[in-house]
């Protein structure tokens, strides 16, 4: 139930969005994000709300994280 | 940027990870996944065959309508039935057995229930049907909780009077440190929650980690997200550390979504709360406060808390602690399959005994 998927934003109208991934559209709403995303952003969605406003230095940290590990080194 | 993350769903992401992951897995090591949409891509994805043999995971309590009480339940059942109350729900509770029968069972007697994706379609429906008393079964833990109070805070903006709320939500850490006080608890690691984490950060498990010296790493959902995350415990494990670590910074801060938690507690207040399999824990439910207790289903209705037994013979509970696997129950497969299941967590997509036979580990 904690199913929550990355989106991406086509349009924002106030307090509600236009989400896009995977050919599905669907809008969706702003009241409990983290951070007013805008078009072109990726958001976090779950049953209806934008949970979690993705910056792009978050998906590269993913990144850093994953070759870090895969590679064996860091703390 | 977004794109390069497939690589956490691909064989050239997943190998390097695992070959790192059995030079650090050195010993025994159990590993409790909390979450149940955890739970479900870790069989999905076939994790459990190819992880290291010294690693088990154990399934956690992170199923939402796996630990509702038997209380909770038939009160909602109860409710669907009476005249002039429709019920809104998330799909998942459907088949959920009362101890007098389902809401699938309610609806086949006439009860009006209406299965929705997100709280917010519970507004529409009570817009819909002004002479009707609509109730939204509120049920998930911190993921969904800010959701449900986002849609009462506009109920009572735009004046719906005939909408209330069962609250039955529920709080993960208090769930944590409930469970790794009990006895006979063996886990050498915690594979926490990414999206109850999205709102309560990663520090909200510092003390869980402090007080039992348990490695606590916050995970994402691809394969690699996973593996990466079992990878830290290993490593915690193997250094004799036992910290909080947040492997899934695309999606979850250390300090949390402080708007998702300011909505919730504007709304809502903590309340002790029943979980089948590990009894009433302080201070880990939510309900509707000060102005907006209007909206509480259970004052509404003057329901008063009901302990009920759980299904004779069902193993839920042990299976929600991580006690037992789900083939160790008697009933499993045998009286309790996801056709006709018995306890709730071979009714869920997410629980755990549905995914062990989904995926055919019947023992």
């Amino acid at each position: 139930m904690c199913l929550a998927v990355p989106m991406k934003v086509v349009e924002v109208d106030g307090n509600r969005a236009r989400v896009h991934a995977g050919g599905i559209e669907k809008e969706i709403y702003l009241d409990i994000v983290d951070r007013e995303p805008g078009v072109g952003d990726y958001v976090i969605v779950h049953a209806g709300f934008a949970i979690h406003t993705m910056a792009p230095q978050e998906a590269e940290e993913s990144l850093r994280l994953f070759h870090q590990m895969a590679e064996g080194v860091g703390d | 940027m977004y794109r390069d993350l497939g690589i956490l769903r691909e064989k050239r992401g997943i190998e390097p990870l695992l070959t790192q992951l059995s030079k650090e897995v050195q010993g025994p090591l159990r590993v409790m996944e909390v979450c149940g949409t955890h739970t479900v891509s870790i069989f999905r994805h076939g994790l459990r065959s190819i992880l290291p043999k010294e690693l088990t995971l154990i399934s956690g309590p992170g199923c939402p309508v796996c630990v509702t009480s038997q209380g909770d339940i038939d009160q909602m059942v109860d409710l669907s039935l009476r005249n002039g109350v429709r019920v809104v729900t998330f799909g998942d509770m459907l088949k959920v057995p009362g101890s007098q029968g389902s809401l699938k069972d309610a609806m086949a007697q006439g009860a009006k229930v209406d299965v929705v994706y997100s709280p917010l379609d519970a507004l529409e429906i009570a817009k819909r049907h002004k002479g009707e008393e609509v109730v939204f079964l509120g049920i998930g833990f911190e993921t969904t909780a800010p959701a449900i109070s986002a849609m009462i805070k506009r109920a009572k903006g735009e004046g719906i009077e005939n909408l209330s709320v069962y609250p039955a939500m529920k709080l993960i850490p208090p769930a944590l440190s409930a469970l790794m006080s009990s006895s006979g608890v063996d886990i050498q690691g915690l594979l926490c929650p990414g999206h109850v984490s999205a709102i309560i950060g990663a520090r909200a498990y510092e003390a869980i980690s402090t007080s039992y010296r348990l490695p606590c790493v916050v995970s994402g959902f691809e394969p690699g997200d996973i593996l990466l995350a079992l990878l830290a415990i290993a490593r915690q494990v193997r250094r004799g550390k036992a910290k909080v670590e947040n492997m899934y910074p695309r999606a979850v801060t250390y300090g949390g979504n402080s708007r998702a938690m300011e909505i919730m507690d504007e709304v809502f207040e903590r309340e002790d709360s029943h979980w089948r399999g590990l009894g009433t824990i302080p201070s880990s439910g939510l309900r509707p406060k000060g102005e907006y207790e209007y909206f509480s289903a259970r004052r509404r209705f003057s329901l008063k808390p009901k302990e009920v037994p759980e299904p004779k013979g069902c193993r839920c509970g042990e299976v929600l602690k991580g006690a037992i696997s789900p083939p160790e129950c008697p009933l499993f497969g045998r009286g309790c399959t996801p056709a006709i299941p018995v306890g709730p967590c071979m009714v869920s997509s997410e629980g755990t005994c549905q995914a062990y036979y989904r995926y055919g580990l019947g023992g």
